[in-house]
């Protein structure tokens, strides 16, 4: 995803100051994510398992946009490879954390 | 000074103070590993062969080297597992209705080392070997794509083994099986260092492996020859490059859960203790989350080589190619959903028993496919039973049968009664030799030719076939009986003399394999004495299909001359089809290949010691240890010129040599593979 | 161009140096799949702090208690900084002839760094003086300290090895070598303000409200 319509050559001179305004994006947009998660909690806007929603959402957004801005993954073509690596990681961090999950509170419940 | 280490300690005193059986078998085996140590330095002393080793392989980036020494690696230690399987047969027949020769206790350690070496350090690194010798040379690569780190992976997993071999003579290995449950291990229950053996033996090669895993993977994505596409690779490299995804992704548990296991032996942490919200339940749950995957770990590869084996010794492309892969990934992905089925009985609602079952139960289905494809392989081919081909068709049928028990024991309600019994030992064995040791072996059958230039012998090979096959049957039919009757595994004696007869089949089954061993040993040693007789200098003896088959026997350190360039699967076969198989190319130019390097023995030495020190309790020497093998990575970021160059005409002089050799050479047929004609150039067609 | 020349995650060097690009692609790519890995065994100590916290409290401390927002929240910006200015730094290896820049915004992520393992060290000795809540406490202690102490030890590491690439510019200049072992760094930095997302959202916010 870039900021201008495929096929047009963007001009060498403003690469850096698009890299820089990258960062700089990553870096507000973490900040914004970090104090409404912060000031949620500690106004005490979010409570039980709906904090953990919310607070999860937040942590999600964080990590996508520190994925896109800091670590370059997107959804270009040539990039596919690395999102694939990571997706795939989602899904086995996903079954091992949820089935982990699943079945320790499963045995606790029926302690 | 010395921590917790003590005279009491060594096994030779421990036999002096107390002559019981038991304790002077053990001594017998520590003398046995002591005594192989030292001729083996007697030897390279008599024979001068220092030098040679530490500049010519120990030190060697080569990943044909790297391969080669990890197989030995897994030879020594498969030694040592089949003897202490033959020990425990014996010991459990001798003690029906009666005290065996061995204490209790000695048994466990038997049980406990028999696995962990048969898992850890046999089947791993033999199949680690087998991919780092072959893969490069299919995907037509010079070397994997970090060799460096492929000979720190295999310090790593050779400090571990050599941690079980210092455990024989100092100190006692665990008694907690190759699982090492917590509901055991913990220092509660297991104190001393037996343990504490097994958790860094199991760490170190649960670090290489995810190191190997990480660099075959990369080399897969990174270092294919132009024109190979993923669809163009072989479909060893395919099984590879899934059992490498899984290396990576299924390692971390287990190092997690054997640290948490040492922090709470060593520091009085609460994972899995049963007191202060310990919960034992999650080492269970973390050790499989690893355990299952490193099933298909272990299995994938045989998968792959089975697959070239079909193909090669059928002269025909291998059937299916597409959904051979499709179903390799699904087995893969499959096998990260399963890990429940192995504590099925551990109290969880049948909700959940029922969803991982079924799940168990689907992985037969890619399992299934494959081995339609591979039956359909050798329709209409032209079959030759060489050594190789027998372990692969014997494979087919024994592993079915494995299989079909395994779709038994996915069934929560039959695996309530079976759980833990010897029926459940003979199910995994049934899965475990036919689909890793035999493909192992048929795998060496296939490749020892390309990688020292000369034939195994072919009557022993049969023999050891033979042998191998009948002890395995012999050995493991009858536990499924006594699981059925009621024998749980790991037990060391039994008092119902109805279990007599079974346990002595079983016996010579172990005997029988014991006999495989020693004929493939003996295999060994005659073709190294006809050698001659037996060489394949131009490397293409058994008509071979990809590329490794399109290089000399054995091929030159940088493996090709230029890179080959490919447009199709079976990219020799089209190659010798096309008459363009043995060429001399005009695009030769220098190449710069890695450069020896001591950081790999330094960090070999270094885990030993780190391993060894932590097991006992001696805090200098851990930290001596982690420091020096640190330092060692530290320093050599410091070094910039790792590589050597060389020059064109030595490649083309070498190439010029191997053409030459080949225009001396007669082309043999397929009917004279297994003969002295056989000197590597197949007559195309024929 | 833009579409062909990104090839590895991270900052790519593209044209500014055509030959260190064709060389990330494979290191970076490596350390990309190592850092997948690691992610995983973040994973599973997370998924263990997720039971242990919940079952394994054992009748001592609760998450609750070993709450301190203030700090949290401190240690969250000292790494996201970190994580900011070491993108700056990445930016002056790409773009800048000299050594000045680089060095300049690494020594101050080194600095951030250092203060945030400094204040976690402090956290665990409030912990464990103030609040009685050593490790050997309970179940849910020791999985707090071991994936709090995990990431921590890996920043340290980083600290460590940006030590080591710092003596190496030093040493060396800005050689293709180095330029790759600080392009794994920055990846390895960034990913470890990830994984502390994961710990303030689920160690120390949500352990606040449950
Ligand atoms: C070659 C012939 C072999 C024989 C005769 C043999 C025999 C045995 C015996 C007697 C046991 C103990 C059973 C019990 O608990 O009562 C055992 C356990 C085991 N074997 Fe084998 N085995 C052989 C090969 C292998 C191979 C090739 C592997 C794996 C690659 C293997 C892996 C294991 C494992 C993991 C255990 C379980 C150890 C434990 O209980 O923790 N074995 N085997
Ligand atoms: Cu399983």
């Amino acid at each position: 995803m870039t900021d201008r319509p495929e096929g047009i050559p963007e001009s060498e001179a403003d690469r850096p100051a698009r890299e820089f305004r990258r960062y700089v994006t990553g870096g507000v947009l973490s900040l914004a994510l970090t104090l409404a998660a912060f000031g949620a909690v500690a106004l005490r806007l979010v409570a039980g398992q709906g904090a953990l929603v919310v607070l999860g959402l937040l942590a999600l957004a964080q990590i996508v946009v520190q994925f896109r801005y800091f670590l370059h993954i997107d959804l270009q073509k040539s990039h596919r490879d690395d999102l694939q690596l990571i997706l795939f990681t989602a899904l086995i961090v996903g079954l091992m954390v949820g089935g982990t999950i699943w079945i320790l509170f499963d045995q606790h419940t029926r302690m | 000074m010395l921590g917790a280490l003590d005279w009491q300690a060594i096994v030779f005193v421990r036999a002096w103070r107390d002559p019981s059986a038991s304790e002077l078998i053990g001594a017998a085996a520590g003398g046995l590993a002591v005594t192989g140590a030292l001729a083996a330095v007697v030897l390279l002393s008599v024979f001068r062969l220092w030098r040679p080793l530490w500049s010519g392989w120990l030190t060697s980036l080569d990943h044909k080297k790297i391969g080669i020494m990890y197989i030995v690696l897994s030879l020594v230690m498969l030694l040592r597992a089949v003897i202490e399987a033959a020990l425990m047969r014996l010991h459990q027949l001798v003690a029906v209705g009666q005290g065996g020769p061995l204490s209790p206790e000695h048994f466990a350690q038997l049980f406990s080392t028999h696995g962990t070496i048969m898992i850890f350090f046999m089947a791993m690194p033999l199949l680690t070997g087998i991919i780092n010798y072959v893969m490069p040379l299919q995907i037509g690569a010079r070397d994997v794509s970090f060799p460096l780190l492929n000979a720190i992976s295999l310090a790593l997993t050779a400090a571990g083994a050599a941690l079980v071999m210092v455990s024989l003579v100092i100190g006692r290995f665990s008694t907690g099986g190759w699982s090492g449950y917590a509901t055991y291990t913990e220092l509660a229950y297991s104190m001393g260092e037996g343990v504490d053996y097994w958790i860094w033996a199991v760490t170190l090669s649960s670090l290489g492996s995810t190191l190997s895993g990480l660099n075959f993977a990369v080399t897969i994505y990174k270092k294919r020859c132009p024109g190979m596409t993923l669809f163009r690779m072989p479909l060893f490299c395919w099984t590879t490059l899934c059992t490498s995804i899984l290396m990576i992704f299924a390692m971390a548990p287990l190092t997690a859960a054997t640290v948490m296991l040492a922090l709470d032996r060593y520091a009085g942490f609460h994972f899995f203790t049963n007191d202060a919200g310990g919960n034992m339940m999650n080492y269970a749950n973390l050790f499989w989350l690893f355990g299952h995957p490193e099933v298909y770990i272990l299995i994938l590869p045989a998968f792959g080589v089975y697959s070239e084996v079909f193909a090669t010794f059928s002269g025909k492309t291998l059937y299916g190619y597409r959904a051979l892969v499709f179903a390799t990934m699904c087995i893969a992905v499959l096998s990260f959903t399963v890990w429940l089925h192995h504590f099925f009985t551990m109290g969880q609602s049948a909700n959940i028993n029922a969803v991982f079952g079924i799940a168990t139960m689907t992985i037969g289905i890619p399992t299934g496919v494959k081995v339609y494809e591979w039956l359909m392989t050798m329709v209409r081919g032209r079959i030759r039973l060489t050594t190789p081909m027998l372990f692969a068709v014997t494979f087919l049928v024994t592993f079915v049968l494995g299989g079909l028990t395994g779709i038994l024991l996915a069934n929560p309600t039959i695996d309530f009664s079976v759980h833990n019994s010897l029926f459940l030992v003979a199910h995994f064995h049934n899965m475990l030799i036919p689909g890793l040791l035999f493909g192992m072996i048929a795998a060496v059958q296939v490749w020892f030719p390309k990688a020292f230039g000369f034939r195994l012998h072919e009557g022993w090979g049969v023999a050891g076939f033979v042998c191998w096959v009948a002890g395995f049957y012999l050995a493991f039919m009858p536990l499924y009986a006594l699981g059925l009757m009621g024998a749980m595994r790991r037990t060391s004696q039994w008092a119902r003399p109805e279990y007599g007869p079974w346990l002595a089949v079983a016996l010579l089954g172990a005997v029988l394999v014991l006999g495989g061993v020693f004929c493939l040993a003996m295999q060994l040693f005659v073709s190294i004495r006809r050698r001659k007789e037996l060489a394949v200098p131009v490397g293409d003896p058994w008509d071979g299909r990809t590329l490794e088959w399109a290089c000399p026997a054995p091929p030159p350190e940088w493996n090709f001359t230029v890179i080959p360039k490919v447009a199709s699967g079976d990219a020799f076969t089209v190659m010798k089809r096309e008459g363009r198989a043995y060429e001399m190319p005009d695009d030769i130019e220098d190449i710069e290949m890695p450069a020896n390097s001591a950081v790999a023995p330094v960090i070999c030495v270094a885990s030993v010691a780190t391993g060894f020190a932590v097991t006992w309790h001696i805090w200098w020497l851990a930290v001596l240890g982690l420091a020096a093998g640190w330092g060692a990575v530290i320093a050599r970021s410091f070094v910039l010129d790792t590589k050597r160059r060389i020059p064109a005409a030595t490649l083309r002089a070498s190439h010029a040599a191997w053409l030459d050799r080949l225009r001396r050479t007669v082309p043999v047929s397929r009917a004279g593979e297994t003969d002295p004609r056989n000197d590597g150039l197949a007559e195309h067609g024929a | 161009m833009s579409g062909a020349d990104t090839r590895h995650p991270g900052l790519n060097l593209g044209q500014t140096d055509a030959g260190g690009h064709d060389a990330a692609e494979e290191v970076v790519f490596g350390f990309w799949v190592f850092l997948m890995s690691d992610m995983v065994l973040f994973a599973i100590l997370f998924a263990t702090y997720a039971t242990m916290s919940t079952h394994g409290q054992a009748g001592g401390p609760a998450p609750l208690d070993l709450v301190d927002l203030g700090s949290a929240l401190a240690e969250t910006l000292l790494l996201l900084g970190s994580s900011f200015t070491f993108g700056m730094a990445s930016l002056a290896l790409k773009y800048r002839e000299g050594r000045t820049r680089l060095v300049a915004w690494l020594a101050l992520t080194f600095v951030l760094g250092a203060v945030f393992v400094g204040w976690e060290v402090h956290d665990v000795h409030v912990w464990i003086t103030q609040d009685d809540a050593p490790p050997q406490r309970s179940g849910f202690l020791s999985a707090h300290y071991l994936l709090t102490a995990t990431h921590g030890l890996h920043v340290a590491a980083g600290l460590l090895w940006m030590a080591v690439i710092a003596v190496q510019i030093g040493w060396f200049g800005l050689i293709r070598e180095v330029k790759l072992r600080l392009m794994r760094l920055a990846l390895f930095w960034h990913m470890l303000d990830i994984v502390w997302i994961g710990i303030f959202t689920f160690v120390f916010l949500y352990g606040a409200v449950r």
